[in-house]
């Protein structure tokens, strides 16, 4: 394809700490954007030009680290969308020729209580690490590593708690949850470690752990919307949020 | 015992409550929609009985007194249903902390009426306030017309007559239909959502309970709806 060139007008959420009462969106206009570019090349660029300009909102921060989609730090949302309008892509895959000449673009941080904006468009997401130091682990005593195939497991399983571990922990399905719920989050890591026989000695405990948490840290209810798996760059299902209802009742209801 | 209150009070446990709720609910409807139905077996144009079917009917449900007991979980379970629902909708606000300004959203499955759930169950609600003023408080507490049938000993109350009284209103038949399309899409989604809450979605299970849930939310409201827009008609 050849280089295109296309001028949008960026609507961003500017903010500087926690408790700036003056945040909110700014507009720059006619921002000239390359069409190769990833979405975080475009806001590079828009950088290089405001520092070089030295305009006195500054830079845009926005985080950032390995631009393969493969990380998760990347969180932005794109006109009411994380990591905007493509299916299962993060922000960093994203390609600006899939915006047209002349559009308005919202760039704005994740909203949740749980999530306070840090700057600009950067969060504070520990509250998922605070979930995953909860439960989200298998205790391995050190020594030798057991042989591979000593601990049998079917492919089908397998692939399952793939698609589950598949999860880089972005936070967009909070995100697009209409009420902030981490649940879909919260599933993935509790299903791809309750699928594998590795993940069995402290399911029960793992699965009351985590979901305590992720209540304590402030997070909405899950009320079966859907949107987080529709924004999901992992396109990781909802039926992981059943699982975890299903391992949720059967460690409180059916064990001691 | 405080695992209990734990596991209630837990985001999963909140889940639990509506949806065994709501399920109860949905058993209500169907049973309410058929008993109903009887109303057809009064209408004179159709060579009816005037309501004698309708009112012994309406008698037995308002004196047995195993129906009592159910009655009065089921408006406990109604006000359950409500209470926490308008409790986790706040909850939620709260966790949200507001709305984007970019306008696109997903496409997800059943967007309007899951997004809207809250909104919906008030619609619902308010419904039930006006139509058991209409109905259940005159069978309850008020003095009503009465008649006399060779089947029952004593004279009995003639809700049936009451009933066709109110469908002759434009605005009862309208709000009754626009409370109908809410029930409509509260089930759309909450029927099916609420075997994803008890964990019983997986691919084996998915199609099934989509496509009873669809079925279940057309046809009941779709019961309901033809009582006022016959009698209506039948009326003018």
């Amino acid at each position: 394809m050849a280089h295109g060139e296309i001028k949008l007008n960026l609507h961003i959420w500017r903010q500087k700490g926690v408790n700036d009462k003056n945040a909110g969106i700014k507009t720059y206009k006619n921002v000239n954007v390359d069409t190769h570019m990833s979405f975080l090349e475009m806001l590079d660029v828009l950088n290089t030009k405001l520092i070089e300009e030295k305009h006195p909102d500054g830079p845009v921060s926005f985080e950032h680290d390995c631009r393969e989609g493969i990380c998760g730090s990347c969180s932005l949302v794109i006109n009411g969308r994380p990591h905007g309008p493509m299916q299962g892509t993060t922000a960093c895959q994203l390609h600006m020729r899939h915006f047209k000449d002349g559009q308005d673009v919202y760039i704005e941080p994740y909203k949740a209580t749980a999530f306070p904006v840090i700057s600009d468009l950067v969060t504070d997401r520990a509250a998922l690490d605070r979930i995953i130091n909860a439960g989200g682990y298998v205790s391995v005593n050190t020594g030798n590593a057991p042989d591979g195939n000593a601990v049998l497991v079917p492919q089908d399983i397998s692939d399952e708690a793939m698609n589950a571990a598949a999860c880089i922990g972005c936070g967009a399905c909070v995100a697009a949850c209409p009420n902030a719920s981490a649940m879909l989050f919260t599933s993935a890591k509790v299903s791809h470690l309750a699928l594998l026989p590795q993940g069995q000695a402290e399911a029960t405990k793992r699965v009351k752990k985590m979901v305590a948490t992720m209540d304590r840290e402030g997070f909405g209810n899950c009320s079966n919307i859907g949107a987080c798996e529709a924004e999901c760059p992992k396109e990781i299902s909802i039926s992981n949020i059943a699982r975890m209802n299903r391992e949720y009742f059967s460690a409180v209801v059916g064990k001691d | 015992m405080k695992w209990i209150t734990n596991f209630l009070l837990s985001s999963i446990g909140k889940k639990l409550i509506m949806s065994l709720t709501g399920l109860f609910l949905c058993l209500f409807l169907i049973v309410h929609m058929i008993g109903n139905l009887q109303l057809f077996a009064g209408l004179p144009a159709f060579g009816g009985d005037e309501g004698e079917a309708f009112n012994t009917y309406a008698y037995m449900m308002t004196h047995n007194p195993l129906i009592k007991i159910i009655s009065y979980g089921n408006y406990f379970f109604i006000l359950l249903h409500a209470v926490q629902g308008i409790l986790i909708t706040m909850q939620n606000r709260k966790a949200k902390g507001g709305k984007y300004q970019g306008s696109e959203t997903a496409k997800t499955e059943a967007k309007v009426a899951s997004r809207n759930m809250a909104y919906l169950g008030i619609l619902i609600l308010a419904f039930i306030g006006l139509h058991m003023w209409q109905f259940w408080a005159h069978m309850h507490f008020f003095e009503m017309d009465q008649v006399k049938y060779a089947s029952m000993g004593e004279p009995i109350k003639d809700l049936y007559s009451l009933v066709a009284e109110a469908f002759k209103a434009e605005w009862v038949v309208i709000f009754y239909l626009i409370s109908l399309i809410g029930l409509s899409m509260h089930l759309m989604h909450g029927f099916w959502s609420a075997f994803q809450s008890m964990g019983l979605n997986n691919q084996k299970y998915s199609t099934i309970i989509r496509g009873a849930a669809m079925g279940f939310a057309i046809l009941v409201p779709l019961g309901f709806a033809s009582m006022p827009i016959v009698f209506y008609a039948l009326s003018k």
